[in-house]
């Protein structure tokens, strides 16, 4: 709407073209919010993805589950005596990620391992109990993690990660 | 897209493109350079609005597609779930809905400005078809979507305006299940009318860029109806008609915004908060405003392929108006006679549309038909003999000399164009809802009434418990959820009360790892349980009367308002029939009815049901329900309380409606008076 004739000579009528102007942008960049702001998960998912309680009696000792919060597989694996001790013997001078066992899991529960499925490369899911650590291991682009999620080898930069949880009792896990 | 361009760029990159590809000529001689009449008058505007209307629809409607589902089940539920749960969901559902009207308002307006100024005369004749052309697809896909929501006036609109096409002989009833895909309209009608309804619109901007192509190639007409001769006949389209258009697309919005958010529903039909129920037929069923007109020709014609022929033809006979209208003399402004027989037409248009909401019987048929034959006559008589008969006044020499002749004549016709196109629309825009024999239920106070009304928080609360204490046992509140309580704008709960509420409940969920249902405590992510398990369990245990849902339950009752009431509504924003009726209803049981009324057997009599026999026995009674902040424990209260709490439910962003409303005018007030004196500065060196 301004005119390029006066720019050396600022008039009133450029100041009123330069105001109608400044209006109609903010204007625009108002309106475009909602339009930006409506692809955001919406209200009914985020309250879906409120925290979930998971029983951990049923899972006997090696064995791992997966259950699923905010869309996300989630293993918690109730490892073996060996497969702590090699998680926490491991040196961490030979990690890609370093990370001591106990930063990933909570003190006096060091047998259950909760972390988020996915793997940190490009987003497949790692199978449980595979690869050389016996840990998890990613059939997509062989990044191989051990028994405490931890990267080892592959393409994947980090370990899985852990999401929040707590335990609200000896046998129950709150994730979320 | 005229001839030749006269851009001539300097920047080497564009000039680099403009080689291979001359799109900026283009541009520059479409939007820039291209010369418009000096003397056009504000219905010229209505074109830029049009394309502003389209614009926000297919962006709005591309942006609603996101979150809506095509299936029978859940399309219903989609539209609420966008309303009530997607950010800023309600503002773009509205704007859609709402836009459908604005966009049939603008382009009636700038139909009838064809007429007035007879733009479909030589040469101009291939413009004004694809006019017709984009006229038609408008229809087509305003209709269709009205489908979408599933509602009630969704299906039975479907399923008449379907059933048209069974008029056509032989071959009808093959046509018709070719349509619906099955037997009825059902999943596939829907799945197909959602995959046409964003087709459409498409084809639509399509159209209008041949449209402005043709317009292009011919000029455009102006109030003089004489050609431009000279270089002082025009003015550049950029700035003069760009800046022109643009201050009447920002008061366009300005009255759009007034629909958006003040009073969204005024437009649409409450029987369409009520889900698709293929065993009922709404008592009065009536197409969207804007296809009144022609609704009240289809009925006005006893034969059902003659009325469908003549609605077709009440459409189909514009495009042939160029050859009908013979007179050499464009614009009316120099016809004597045409102009008096265009207002009549005007009149008669919008007594058509008023009609087409009237219920078909008495004397509206037999008006309907008197109107009808005019319509047709106005065409196929009136015109063709005028441009034989009438001696036009002289037209001006050119468009230099009408702008000499002419000084001030732009603020009479805004006022008629906003008279006119007032009662156009409004005109039609009245339920059809005869009263029934029932009373209008007493209009009452509501502290969310109005521009800057609000929900009364402790009202809500208390509404909330006689739901829970009374309603809920019959009534379920599917599109609730417990988390709702805690939102802004709501009962005024926290999150722990909300959550602590839910606690209360017991939901059924699983399956378990065993493979069974199981209940367990309300969690604030779920919604209120429904008390019956499903709609015949509902219907068992209630004497064959199915207790509706009540989550919608305040938008989806009305009373007609009248004339001239209604108009007065748009002003006032009253659109609290929903509430009044539900009070009236819960407060208007009688014990004996009067005498002479038969009432059926498990029926209750009601003054202000229609039909006064409810299945519903006397919900309320005074001490019922026990509240804690001092206010009368009444069925008065009781109900009023209840409604209002039901009015939150029906519509639970109200408040953060009003509130970014009340932002958009003041932009748009300050914006428009910017544009304002933008526009007379440009215009200056013009005059």
């Amino acid at each position: 709407m301004t005119t390029s004739s006066s720019a050396e000579h600022p008039t009133r009528r450029d100041f009123l073209y330069v105001a109608t102007g400044s209006v109609a942008a903010v204007g625009a960049a108002f309106a475009a919010w909602p339009l930006i702001s409506q692809m955001n998960p919406d209200a009914s998912t985020i309250a879906a993805g409120a925290p979930i309680e998971v029983d951990l009696a049923p899972i006997a000792s090696g064995q791992a589950i997966k259950v699923f919060w905010r869309g996300k597989p989630i293993y918690i694996s109730n490892r073996t005596k060996k497969e702590v001790d090699d998680a926490i013997n491991t040196q961490l001078s030979s990690l890609p990620d370093p990370q001591t066992d106990a930063q990933r899991t909570k003190q006096g529960h060091e047998q259950w391992l909760v972390v988020i499925g996915i793997c940190t490369h490009l987003g497949c899911v790692p199978i449980a109990h595979e690869g050389s650590y016996n840990g998890f291991f990613c059939p997509c682009h062989g990044s191989v993690y051990d028994t405490s999620g931890r990267i080892r080898s592959g393409p994947a930069p980090t370990n899985l990660p852990v999401p929040p949880y707590e335990f609200v009792s000896d046998t129950k896990i709150k994730i979320g | 897209m005229s001839g030749h361009s006269t851009f001539e760029p300097t920047n080497p990159v564009i000039k680099w493109i403009e080689r291979r590809l001359p799109i900026f000529g283009l541009v520059h001689s479409s939007f820039v350079a291209y010369p418009t009449p000096r003397n056009l008058n504000y219905w010229w505007t209505f074109g830029g609005i049009l394309s502003l209307m389209l614009g926000v629809q297919i962006i709005t409607g591309v942006i609603l597609a996101m979150h809506y589902t095509p299936h029978v089940d859940f399309a219903f539920k989609s539209v609420e779930g966008i309303v009530r749960d997607v950010n800023y969901g309600w503002l773009l559902r509205y704007l859609h809905a709402n836009g459908a009207s604005m966009f049939f308002i603008a382009v009636y307006i700038h139909m009838f400005r064809g007429l007035y100024y007879g733009s479909y005369k030589e040469p101009r004749e291939v413009l004004w078809i694809l006019g017709v052309i984009i006229y038609l697809l408008m229809m087509a896909t305003g209709f269709m979507g009205y489908v979408l929501p599933w509602g009630q006036m969704s299906f039975w609109g479907a399923t008449v305006i379907t059933n048209l096409f069974s008029a056509i002989p032989y071959v009808g009833e093959s046509i018709v299940t070719l349509l619906w895909g099955g037997y009825s309209v059902d999943n596939p009608t829907l799945n197909r009318f959602f995959s046409l309804h964003y087709l459409l619109p498409f084809m639509i901007a399509g159209v209008v860029v041949l449209h402005i192509w043709a317009l292009h190639v011919v000029g455009q007409n102006n109030p003089a109806g004489v050609e431009p001769k000279t270089e002082k006949d025009v003015v550049a389209f950029t700035p003069y008609a760009t800046i022109k258009d643009g201050f009447a697309m920002v008061c366009f919005m300005i009255f759009y915004a007034w629909f958006v958010f003040y009073m969204p529903n005024f437009l649409g039909h409450a029987d369409n908060y009520i889900p698709a129920n293929p065993g009922v037929t709404p008592a009065h069923i009536v197409p969207e405003w804007y296809y009144l007109p022609f609704y009240a020709i289809l009925r006005a014609i006893p034969n059902k392929l003659g009325g469908v022929v003549a609605m077709f033809g009440a459409i189909i006979i514009l495009a042939f108006l160029p050859w009908l209208d013979s007179a050499k003399t464009r614009s009316s402004r120099y016809r004597p006679l045409a102009k008096q027989f265009f207002w009549i037409f005007v009149v008669v248009c919008v007594l058509l549309g008023w009609l087409g909401g009237k219920p078909a019987e008495g004397i509206y048929v037999i008006a309907a038909r008197v109107l009808t034959f005019y319509y047709f006559a106005h065409f196929l008589i009136i015109l063709p003999i005028l441009s034989r008969i009438e001696t036009p006044k002289p037209v001006p020499n050119s468009i230099a000399d009408d702008v000499l002749a002419k000084g001030k004549k732009a603020m009479a016709s805004i006022a008629v164009m906003l008279a006119v196109g007032g009662a156009l629309f409004i005109g039609g825009a009245q339920d059809a809802r005869a009263a029934e024999g029932a009373p209008t239920p007493p209009s009452l106070k509501w502290s969310f009434a109005g521009p800057f009304g609000k929900f009364d928080q402790p009202q809500l609360q208390r509404g909330l418990k006689v739901y829970k204490e009374v309603c809920a046992s019959c009534h379920s509140l599917s599109y609730v959820a417990f988390r709702n309580l805690a939102d802004p704008g709501g009962p005024g709960y926290n999150t722990a009360q909300a959550a602590a509420f839910a606690e209360e409940y017991k939901v059924k969920d699983g399956p378990n790892d065993a493979g069974d249902m199981f209940e367990r405590n309300g969690r604030p992510a779920d919604r209120f349980p429904a008390p019956f398990a499903n709609e015949n369990a509902a219907r068992a245990a209630n004497g064959g009367a199915y207790p509706p849902d009540l989550s919608l339950i305040a938008k989806a009752r009305s009373y007609d308002r009248g004339f001239p009431l209604f108009l007065w509504d748009v002003v006032t924003q009253f659109q609290e029939q929903g509430p009044n009726y539900l009070v009236a209803l819960m407060t208007g049981y009688e014990d004996t009815p009067p005498k002479g009324f038969e009432l059926p057997a498990g029926a209750n009599y009601n003054k202000y049901f229609p039909g006064h026999a409810i299945k519903m026995p006397k919900p309320l009674s005074d001490g019922q329900v026990t509240y804690d902040d001092g206010s009368p424990q009444t069925v008065e209260q009781y109900s009023k309380d209840v409604t209002a709490f039901l009015m939150w439910t029906a519509e639970p962003h109200m408040e953060a409606r009003k509130r970014l409303g009340l932002q958009v005018m003041i932009f748009l007030i300050v914006f428009a008076g910017l544009m304002y004196f933008t526009k007379k500065k440009v215009w200056a060196s013009a005059h």
